[in-house]
């Protein structure tokens, strides 16, 4: 059935193997961790919006950084960079293929709920790390359905950091937010933020841009039932509990 | 960006379908080299395409973003996309990113062909 391959390929090592359900491994108590344990990955098929390709870049201009050296650092100094109010918690410190994380987001703008507590939590796996790339997919209820890849390559004697997502708003609640425009603009804030910070890491004053494509104008009706998994919605439905826990803790 | 080290040949499998061999590495490099493949199989009405990997020797999640992209065009062309050749290697990783629940997989040419005559 399978053709045989005599040697293993070369990119191997570099992908995780495949998962019926994420395990979320040992992670900072201050994480809360919703929406990801048991989840199913989804990846860019399984959405019910839009499909996006969004490209954010920032020349290192200046830096004689390397593309596998600003991968390096990327990935080991990943939460670092994300703009405030949000958290990513690994179980590593650094970006391995077949890694959980476990995210703690802000809403638009950094808002956060009572006590810094996260508008939304969910969490991504890493499923292909190398050199000069890596890659998350996102779990059932995360906000986008997709896949992001953060990568480095060398353009006219520069190294270019970028991130691109191939993405569909995973639900319909998380599509209208896109169609508002809110979904977008917190997106691409986000991403521009974290790349102005990785630059800032490396000496250089950054000015991320940015490429929009629309893929599929079409919403896929048959994922409308994904809104039962909704991480802003399970979220904001454990705030008592979160918020019950931290006055008992006292 | 450096060149694409990906060759892709297109040709007839009869029954409206075409088949297009790859040869080399899929990554984000490969993206011109794959479209104009997929444009050349579409050009004469193709209703089904099979990509052949058995030549494929490497593939990162890059990779894996263009085939999506391909996907969402043969949708809207209502075309059926099927892989054929995926070492054990690749069928897991069409496995871990889904692919495999979109793009139909068989072992061989033959195999696919027949799905697409019944």
């Amino acid at each position: 059935m399978t053709p045989s391959t005599p040697n293993p390929p070369r990119d191997a090592s570099n992908w995780a193997q495949p998962v019926d359900k994420l395990k979320v491994g040992s992670i900072s108590a201050d994480a809360v961790n919703l929406n990801v344990e048991g989840k199913h990955l989804t990846g860019p098929l399984k959405g019910f919006g839009q499909m996006w390709q969004k490209t954010y870049w920032v020349r290192l201009s200046g830096s004689n950084v390397t593309p596998a050296e600003v991968i390096k650092v990327w990935k080991a100094e990943f939460p670092n960079f994300w703009p405030r109010g949000n958290q990513f918690y690994a179980p590593l410190t650094s970006i391995q293929p077949g890694e959980v994380a476990v995210l703690n987001l802000a809403g638009p703008g950094g808002v956060t709920g009572p006590g810094g507590a996260p508008v939304i939590s969910t969490g991504v796996m890493v499923i292909y790390a190398d050199d000069v790339s890596f890659s998350f997919m996102t779990p059932e209820g995360h906000i986008l359905a997709g896949m992001i890849t953060f990568s480095a390559h060398e353009e006219d004697a520069c190294t270019v950091a970028q991130v691109q997502a191939l993405i569909r708003a995973y639900d319909p609640l998380f599509e209208l937010t896109f169609r508002l425009g809110i979904g977008h603009k917190t997106e691409d804030d986000f991403w521009q933020a974290a790349l102005r910070s990785l630059a800032a890491r490396f000496g250089v004053n950054g000015y991320p841009q940015q490429r929009t494509t629309l893929v599929d104008p079409r919403v896929q009706w048959s994922q409308a039932k994904n809104i039962w998994h909704n991480a802003g919605i399970r979220t904001a439905l454990y705030m008592p509990v979160m918020l019950a826990k931290k006055v008992f803790r006292r | 960006m450096p060149n694409p080290t990906v060759t892709m040949t297109v040709r007839e499998a009869g029954g409206n379908a075409k088949i297009i061999d790859i040869h080399g590495e899929v990554s984000a490099q490969a993206e011109n080299v794959l479209m104009d493949a997929y444009t050349q199989a579409s050009a004469t009405g193709a209703r089904a395409i099979l990509l052949n990997f058995a030549g494929l020797e490497y593939m990162n999640s890059s990779g894996i973003g263009l085939l999506v992209t391909l996907l969402i065009r043969a949708n809207r062309q209502r075309q059926k996309l099927l892989a054929v050749g995926l070492s054990e290697h690749y069928q897991h990783i069409f496995e871990l990113t889904r692919l495999n629940e979109a793009i139909r997989i068989f072992a061989n040419e033959a195999e696919a062909l027949a799905t697409l005559v019944s």
